[in-house]
């Protein structure tokens, strides 16, 4: 736990990492949760429920949100939680400000949130823009419905994941996790925190409706269990601040409205000093940063769950729900004999393209089952670049897949000829 | 002796006129010269009258030219003793 | 004459300015600058701490004022200064912020959030620099422009009925609403000065020349004309009723302080609701750590 007297002696933005790249800041400094936010226990919860708690515990304080099924019980928890521990939440008069009022939030010192689902998504993409351009940490949870427009408002699906990477325009890197249980939804909303902060960049939080809505034993660990990235905030003077500097490590530090570093933040293309700069150079070097922060520390961020790859004919790819489902289908092929490996993405993006290059490499084939008409297989497609042959298997939205469909294309995949 | 001087950044100066044109004691005038720009900044033609409101300082939207009291002297009165000064 | 920075007669302006950024890009008998002088001897006049001031605008002309104050300063995207400049209240009720944007900004892509705002009563200082069109893209239609006017997109003329700003944000709910053009330098600084007293959203337009765009193509001639046209069909009049001051293309110009009353704020009926359902439990927020 960290008392009072702690935070006093802790330098204001310690680094947890030990990563070389960020070695000569200060270090091995253990953050860990505000105990006021964390509800340590056991719990039976939905996954929604289960993600406000991990977005309290991760130490935010602040949210902004819009109602829309089958997201509005994370932020209907929030509003009744936070008043008890310190902090605000506002339900805005639409997303598009629901998705700027927390950068405003983030900007005055706080960590923030808003939840949202498809056609609030759509709404928030120019300001996932602005989050990835202006660096500011804050976390955009997606519980994702079927679409396209209103589709299905109760009934899930996963088929915003392009839209959570290149939804908004230009060239951008954002996070995304993709949580497959309520206690998943707890401890990854931490981690989204925690690398929103570590990179500055907008996390994508991508759950579903089943994952969402369904109940299930969450185990949340005691405060000082919990560790949590704090802002990157500035050691530096006034007089010596430049808040778009770099030290080697790509991701510049933060001062706060009211400290009175005078800074300015803005949307356009600017230089160190935060002032637009319209220069051919100063674009290149901006957003070369800006993807090369994210795309340089892809082995760091990405987290995959890995069963039985060695030796594996057939991997099934699979995250959130669909994961669950596809568990059903692998251990009926693995029954039959065949040699079925399982990976499932934890992180979306950034996409692990050299994992899967190199298994490409070793196995016959990709099978991958999604909540959408063939999304992440292109990206696994893309990765295994002609070394294995890709399987989709596709699903509207609005259930989930059968098991035996699954099943039906990993034992046609494992008949298949290695390329 | 006048109350009041102007000073003038002429690089700053866009030809607007709105200082020519508000100050009450009609001290300025658009000169003929060029600024590098090409803009033809004010000049002071009637030093004598210039109070030192600074009503041209607050039109001048390009932050060029301001105004300020002087003393006997002509040296420029700070602001706070410009105002005691003035209640008396 | 002096042409340099080096001068005994300080601009009051300057320790507000990035004067690293100035000449700025506004066009010759701009209003906008203009606006900025009273804004900063405000300011002046109004003690404000201004390491707590935080300065919000959305795009436009008007915009790049974030850009050019010495101030934590933030130039956000088309419309949502305002949804932006709440975040900060919320999280930093200590901050005074200023929402310094155009009038198509605030009152069409902005114009849900400006409602709201003023709906909730958000403490925050909006000062609205309303040119009567879209400056920055070229000189469009915006909600403000007047009828019979031509714009870019109503090259045949406006037909549509134009928003009267201080008449839709005291029927929102703002406790402080006035009208100046850039003619009123004095009292537009004033007016700003008054709406750091309140505590509520204040809501301040000021009517400002677009040369190029707006006058130009209504061939109603250059800035230094249109200070004139204000100059002479300005009326002031202290708390008309906002139904009377719609703007017409050449008529009268009401200006003054139309509204000032008193309603509490967002945060303050927040607390006191919390106060009031939680009593003991109701954990007051203190300043954002984020650790
Ligand atoms: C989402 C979006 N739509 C459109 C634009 C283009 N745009 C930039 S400024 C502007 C109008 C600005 O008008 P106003 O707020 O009156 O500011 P002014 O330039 O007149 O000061 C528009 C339409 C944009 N930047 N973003
Ligand atoms: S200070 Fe006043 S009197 Fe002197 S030039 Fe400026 S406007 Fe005129
Ligand atoms: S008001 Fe300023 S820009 Fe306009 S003419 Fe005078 S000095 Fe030049
Ligand atoms: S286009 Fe109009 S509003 Fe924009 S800088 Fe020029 S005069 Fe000002
Ligand atoms: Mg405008």
């Amino acid at each position: 736990m960290k008392t009072d007297s702690e935070a006093a002696v802790l330098p204001k933005a310690g680094h947890h990492s030990a990563d070389p790249h960020t070695a000569d800041r200060p270090i091995a400094v253990r953050h860990t949760a505000d105990p006021r936010g964390v509800l340590t226990g056991i719990h039976f919860m939905d996954g929604d429920h289960a993600c406000c708690e991990g977005a309290l515990a991760a130490g935010c304080r602040c949210a902004a949100g819009y109602p829309i099924t089958p997201s509005t019980e994370v932020v209907e928890r929030f509003a009744s939680r936070v008043p008890m521990v310190g902090g605000t939440f506002i339900q805005m008069e639409d997303e598009l400000a629901a998705s700027i009022t927390l950068q405003g939030m983030v900007w005055a010192g706080a960590k923030a949130f808003t939840v949202t689902s498809g056609p609030g998504f759509s709404l928030m993409m120019e300001h996932i823009g602005y989050a990835a351009m202006t660096e500011t940490p804050c976390v955009f949870v997606d519980v994702q419905r079927g679409g396209p427009s209103t589709g299905l408002p109760t009934l899930p699906a996963q088929a915003d994941m392009m839209q959570a990477r290149w939804g908004s325009h230009g060239d951008y890197e954002v996070i995304a996790l993709c949580p497959n249980s309520p206690q998943e939804c707890f401890d990854l909303t931490i981690k989204a925190f925690n690398l929103a902060e570590e990179y500055r960049v907008p996390v994508m939080f991508m759950m579903d409706e089943v994952v969402g809505h369904m109940s299930e034993k969450v185990v949340i660990p005691p405060a000082d269990q919990i560790e949590v990235v704090p802002r990157k905030h500035t050691h530096k003077s006034v007089e010596d601040y430049l808040p778009y500097a770099t030290n080697g490590d790509q991701v510049p530090e933060m001062a706060h409205a009211g400290e009175g570093y005078n800074f300015h933040v803005t949307g356009l293309t600017h230089d160190e000093r935060g002032y637009p700069n319209m220069t051919l150079a100063v674009q290149d070097k901006l957003v070369r940063r800006l993807q090369s922060k994210i795309l340089n520390a892809v082995d760091r961020i990405t987290m995959t769950e890995e069963e039985q790859i060695e030796g594996a004919d057939v991997v099934v790819v699979s995250y959130g729900i669909t994961s669950r489902v596809a568990q059903r289908a692998i251990e009926a092929a693995r029954e039959r004999g065949l040699h079925v490996g399982k990976l499932r993405l934890i992180t979306a993006w950034p996409f692990p393209e050299k994992k899967f290059r190199d298994l490409a490499a070793k196995v016959k084939a990709f099978v991958v089952p999604e909540l959408n008409l063939g999304q992440m297989v292109r990206e696994v497609e893309r990765a295994a670049g002609g070394q294995a042959k890709t399987f989709a298997v596709s699903h509207a939205g609005g259930g989930v897949h059968n098991p035996e469909e699954i099943l039906k294309v990993i034992v046609e995949a494992s008949r298949c000829q290695t390329i | 002796m006048a109350k009041g001087r102007v000073s003038i950044v002429v690089e700053r100066c866009k030809a607007c006129g709105f200082c020519v044109e508000f100050c009450p004691s009609h001290v300025l005038a658009l000169s003929s010269a060029f600024n590098s720009k090409g803009y033809h900044p004010p000049h002071v033609v009637h030093p004598e009258k210039c109070s030192g409101c600074d009503l041209c300082g607050m039109y001048c939207p390009d932050f060029a030219i301001a105004g300020g009291k002087v003393d006997e002297a002509g040296v420029p009165v700070k602001k706070a003793d410009a105002a005691k000064g003035a209640k008396k | 004459m002096s042409d340099d920075l080096v001068t005994d007669i300080l601009n009051p302006v300057e320790p507000f300015l990035r004067s690293d950024r100035v000449p700025h890009i506004w066009c010759p008998g701009c209003g906008i600058g203009t606006t900025v002088n009273s804004f900063a001897r405000a300011l002046i006049d109004s003690n404000i701490d201004l390491g707590s001031l935080a300065l919000v605008s959305g795009i436009g002309c008007t915009g790049r004022v974030a850009g050019y104050v010495k101030l934590d300063s933030f130039h956000t995207t088309h419309g949502r200064a305002i949804p932006f400049a709440t975040g900060l209240k919320l999280a930093n009720p200590k901050l005074n912020v200023v929402v310094y944007s155009g009038d198509g900004d605030l009152s069409a892509i902005g114009g849900n959030h400006l409602i709201h705002a003023a709906r909730r009563n958000i403490d925050l200082k909006v000062i609205c620099v309303n040119n009567l069109i879209y400056a920055m893209t070229g000189g469009q239609t915006a909600p403000t422009t007047p009828d019979h006017s031509t714009t870019s997109t109503n090259p045949y003329g406006v037909f549509e009925a134009s928003f009267n700003l201080p008449q839709l944000v005291e029927a929102a709910g703002a406790v402080y609403v006035a009208r100046w053009t850039t003619f009123h330098v004095r009292q537009l600084s004033r007016a700003i000065s008054e709406a750091f007293q309140k505590k509520g959203f204040s809501f301040i337009e000021v009517i400002s020349p677009c040369p190029t765009l707006y006058q130009r193509r209504n061939k109603m001639g250059d800035g230094l004309d249109a200070m004139k046209y204000y100059k002479e069909k300005s009326r002031v009049r202290h708390g008309a009723p906002t139904s009377e001051v719609g703007m017409t293309m050449t008529g009268e110009i009401i200006v003054g302080k139309f509204v000032d009353r008193e309603r509490p704020d967002y945060q303050t009926m927040m607390k006191a609701q919390f106060h009031e359902s939680l009593g003991e439990r109701f954990v007051e927020q203190t300043e954002m750590v984020c650790s």
